[in-house]
């Protein structure tokens, strides 16, 4: 949890900075003809990418991104250059990487949401019905296979191109064009380890040539022969006989198997469509990507695997974020406090100490702390010689995970804390103790309220973070245990590993919908820290 | 939540991240605006420009993904190749390589062959990432069947087959010295010892508290139970989910006997974390597991250890533990296509590439006749051990299966009801592929 925290924390402290006004006043009077060095370079440079790019963007057919990367060159251009907009100056540069690194994603998230991209749905339909056909295709009983030599009546790039075949059990000649195949005379043509290196009228490829000329758009993709049997296309550099009984027919948009006179039309089947057959036999499991609208939040809500168990996830994950910052925000405070008094020896010793679950990689201590809870060979049960099976037993686990939760996250809520008693001034706690206020009412009266002003903020983010701690569950229990009636669900499951799970689950990806769940859980997290901001708010009212 | 990104965000990405770039060369000042501008430059540039995608195509002429501690094997053939062909061929290491290569392959800047295990095929194949293999009977009559089998789908051979691997039965050989017919034989030379408390247990098949269905598989075979029927061609049937059958719920009572509530054999406490400590450290007799814990097994145990195919019941059937081969697959939209398949049709597909590649990895050939020359009894073992097992079903159906079957015996491992237990994960998997 603790790196987001810091970070978070460092950009509050920066942001609580004032800006050096004075001491910028001051430069613009004596470098402004750097100052305006700079600004031509580096409006200049940003031009100049644009333009740079322009054609790219202009070739793929990218207007969106065009229009985009245009609107900021304006932007930029409008605000730097010009001597008014002195505000904007400030907030332009934040502003644009605000909807870079979060506005942009969420909406990329959501486009992905109303699709059904994932396993099996990641091509289009052109290149899905293509791979079937191609899949079906086989050698026939009684198929020849050939050694390739690739000629070209013209020169070697210009074509057009001739397969020069040898029949590998007969040796016989032939020549293949897509007309079809022809023998030649194999007196004419001169074999060397088994392939055709020469033939008249006709300038041999060589191998990277083959290649080359095989990639997509070259004049080779697809390069086949027609034969009675079905055709013979490139094997590396080889040829074989194929036949495929698969056919499409593009107006009536089905796939007629030719030997059994089966017709296959695309079934919808969940998200997406299976060519299929009249008695229900799918032809392959391959299918294509499409635009489903809002059906990926509609099954969100109610395919009934999901909202069976939601309630009970989603009041599990507010329990453990809870009580995953109430515990580690106690513990923190409270060794904070103690660690404060002037009276202890060894401060900076017991601090180093307690800070060193935060120094350890969380990956790492989580799946050391899996092993503790082993029920027979764990370190916990084993030391206190008990016989809870920590892993097994939903409540146990659920217990496990808070205490594993509580040991990564209070040291950082010890840090805070150290750092805000320390800002408290103490002339409050002295004047407090002249008016005869005990330890425990300057604590919970001055004290208490004081910090909280500064610590709330982090609270809420801490809980933020909580509600989405997928390692300290995932790590620990995998979301476990679980019972044989409800594999999707365990027992420790948070909403986040829930529907990793679901979304991902052994192996099939459904991308569109995990995209979907990761739109409802944005906004989830996000009415709920905006509501505890609104309550901090009053917080800073009483301090 | 990670979401993948197409082709054309991830273009678009770089082109807006060169622009962030160049704010922050902005804001910063002249000094890093050469810098950011580079950077820029690099990001956007067409070839280079899915930078933000995590695994890169190299740029040789042909680019090979595998699994990085296979590639230094896969590079000594590769090399071959290359010299052979006149061109450059690079290996490249990756990790996660199936979901990788599914996305990179789809963006258009993946490998043109990609190095893997048998059952990734369902899956590439269901997103048209590789193509079949045409090669010819005779040249499949050369490799094991069980392999070939394997790499198999839908009657069309994807993958050229050069290793096999399955779990074994490993025994230290102080507790357990001979060659065991049963597995109650294998649990009964060990128990004397447990009783006497020189040993934690007799055996260890992990299962951990999520349960572990790869481990379990020789033992529900033995007792007759099984997971996919296969059809009239031999291809696993998804529509045949075989769980729920008499015999594979006769086969999780027999399980169930072995458990917490039974012998107390099989333990939810032994689980993929501490079941090769246990072993090593001298605490079972024998330890069911594959070839990736030989070199730790040596080092503990030095001769002191057996190895055996995973024997089945007593009276019962033998044991078919899954199967798996690795192998080499062509691209779907490989750059180059011709190079990628003359290297899996020829270049690989000959005795002297698969002799290199078993020298070098000391791992059970798929070819027969490399076979014929191993000399080490592990190799050996292992490769029977292979051959009696069934291929692990490529089916992306098989994605749906893992999970839910391993939490059934882990919950049938703790006591659950057997019948009760195996009727709710069959109907919780079979809506899962109907939901596919």
């Amino acid at each position: 949890m603790d790196q987001r925290l810091t970070s978070r924390a460092e950009k509050k402290s920066q942001q609580a900075d004032p800006p050096g006004q004075i001491s910028a006043g001051k430069a613009r009077g004596t470098s402004s003809v750097i100052g305006l060095l700079v600004k031509i370079v580096a409006l200049g440079t940003i031009i100049g990418l644009a333009v740079m790019l322009t054609p790219a963007l202009i070739s793929t057919q990218q207007w969106g991104f065009l229009a985009v990367i245009w609107g900021v060159v304006i932007v930029l251009a409008v605000t730097y250059a010009s001597r008014r907009f002195v505000p904007a100056k400030y907030l332009v540069p934040g502003t644009l990487l605000l909807v870079l690194f979060v506005v942009y994603p969420i909406l990329m998230t959501f486009q992905l949401s109303t699709t059904n991209y994932g396993d099996g749905t990641r091509t289009t339909k052109e290149v899905t019905v293509s791979r079937i056909i191609g899949n079906a295709a086989q050698q026939v009983q009684g198929a020849r296979t050939f050694e390739l030599s690739v000629g070209s009546e013209g020169t070697a790039t210009s074509g057009p191109y001739t397969f020069l075949l040898v029949d590998t059990a007969t040796n016989d000649v032939f020549a293949g064009t897509p007309d079809g195949l022809s023998e030649l005379d194999p007196g004419a043509v001169p074999i060397e380890g088994g392939t055709i290196t020469a033939a008249e009228g006709f300038t041999l490829l060589d191998r990277r040539q083959i290649n080359e000329f095989s990639q997509q758009g070259g004049d080779l993709e697809g390069f086949a022969v027609p034969t009675d049997d079905g055709v013979i296309t490139a094997q590396g550099f080889s040829a074989v006989e194929l036949f495929s009984p698969l056919e499409y027919d593009e107006a009536a948009d089905t796939i007629t198997n030719v030997e059994t006179g089966v017709e296959y039309t695309p079934v919808q089947s969940g998200d997406r469509k299976f060519f299929t057959s009249a008695d229900g036999e799918r032809l392959s499991d391959q299918s294509w990507g499409e635009n489903v609208g809002m059906n990926n939040y509609v099954r969100a809500f109610t395919d009934p695997r999901i909202s069976s168990d939601f309630v009970g996830i989603f009041i599990w994950t507010l329990v453990f974020a809870v009580l995953s910052v109430g515990t580690t925000f106690a513990l923190g405070l409270f060794l904070a406090t103690v660690l404060n008094d002037a009276r202890v020896r060894g401060q900076r010793a017991y601090r180093s100490i307690l800070l060193l679950p935060y120094a350890i990689p969380g990956f790492i201590a989580l799946l050391v702390w899996s092993s503790f809870f082993n029920s027979e060979f764990g370190l916990i049960n084993n030391l206190l010689n008990l016989d809870i099976n920590w892993l097994g037993n939903p409540f146990w686990a659920k217990v496990a995970v808070l205490m594993a939760n509580l040991w990564l996250g209070f040291p950082y809520m010890f840090l805070v804390c150290t750092g805000a008693l320390q800002a408290i001034p103490s002339d409050y706690k002295e004047a407090a103790s002249l008016d005869g206020a005990t330890g425990w009412t300057n604590f919970s009266k001055i004290t208490f309220p004081l910090l909280l002003v500064a610590i709330a903020p982090l609270l809420v983010s801490a809980f933020a973070f909580n509600f989405n701690n997928f390692n300290a569950i995932f790590l620990l229990t995998e979301g476990g245990p679980f019972s044989p009636d409800n594999p999707t669900a365990g027992g420790t499951d948070i909403l986040i590993s829930y529907t990793y799970r679901l979304a991902f689950g052994g192996g099939a990806q459904q991308i569109g919908f995990a995209s979907a769940i990761s739109v409802i859980l944005f906004i989830i997290t996000g009415v709920l820290a905006a509501l505890q901001f609104r309550a901090t708010r009053a917080l800073e009212e009483v301090g | 939540m990670r979401t993948r990104t197409t082709r054309t965000t991830v273009r678009s990405f770089a082109v807006v991240a060169s622009v962030s770039f160049l704010l922050t060369g902005c804001s910063g000042g002249g000094g890093e605006t050469t810098s950011a501008d580079t950077t820029a430059t690099t990001a956007a540039a067409p070839a280079a420009g899915e930078s933000a995608a995590p695994a890169v195509r190299g740029d040789e002429d042909l680019i090979i993904w595998a699994e990085p501690p296979r590639v230094e094997y896969i590079q000594k053939i590769a090399d071959v190749f290359a010299e052979e062909n006149g061109i450059t061929v690079g290996v490249q290491g990756i990790v996660n390589p199936r979901q990788e290569f599914i996305t990179a392959n789809s963006a258009g800047n993946g490998p043109d062959v990609i190095a893997g295990a048998h059952d990734w095929i369902g899956q590439l194949v269901q997103n048209g990432a590789v193509d079949p293999l045409q090669l010819s009977p005779d040249d499949l009559a050369g490799y094991s069947e069980t392999a070939v089998d394997a790499s198999t789908y839908e009657s069309q051979l994807y993958a050229l087959p050069y290793m096999v691997e399955s779990v074994a039965l490993y025994c230290n050989t102080e507790y357990a010295p001979d060659t065991y017919a049963s597995i109650e034989d294998v649990v009964a030379a060990g128990q004397p010892a447990v009783d006497a408390g020189t040993l934690d247990l007799p055996l260890i098949l992990q299962q951990g508290e999520l349960g572990d269905a790869y481990h379990m598989q020789p033992l529900f075979t033995s007792a007759g139970g099984y997971i996919f029927g296969r059809d009239a061609e031999g291809n696993y049937d998804p529509t045949d989910l075989g769980l729920n059958k008499p015999e594979s719920i006769a086969a999780a009572e027999k399980i169930a006997s072995l458990g917490e509530t039974g012998a107390d054999t099989i333990r939810r406490s032994i689980s993929s974390d501490n079941y090769l400590s246990l072993f090593t450290e001298g605490r079972a007799a024998c330890m069911v597991s594959g070839p990736w814990a030989l070199p730790d097994v040596q080092e503990a145990l030095g001769e002191n250890y057996s190895i055996q195919p995973v024997p089945g019941f007593a009276g019962m059937q033998p044991a078919q533990p899954f199967m798996g081969s690795q192998g080499f697959m062509v691209a779907s939209s490989g750059e180059n296509k011709a190079f990628a398949q003359e290297f899996v049709a020829n270049g690989v597909n000959n005795e002297e590439a698969m002799q290199i590649l078993f020298e070098a990895s000391n791992q059970p050939p798929a070819m027969v006749s490399v076979r014929e020359g191993v000399t080490d009894e592990d190799v050996l073992t292992f490769a029977t051990a292979a051959d009696q097992g069934a291929p692990m079903p490529a089916l992306p159906a098989m994605a749906e299966v893992f999970a839910p079957l391993g939490q059934a015996w882990s919950a049938i491992v703790g006591g659950a009801d057997p019948t009760e237990t195996m009727n709710q994960t069959s109907e919780t998997i079979s809506q899962a592929i109907a939901g596919q």
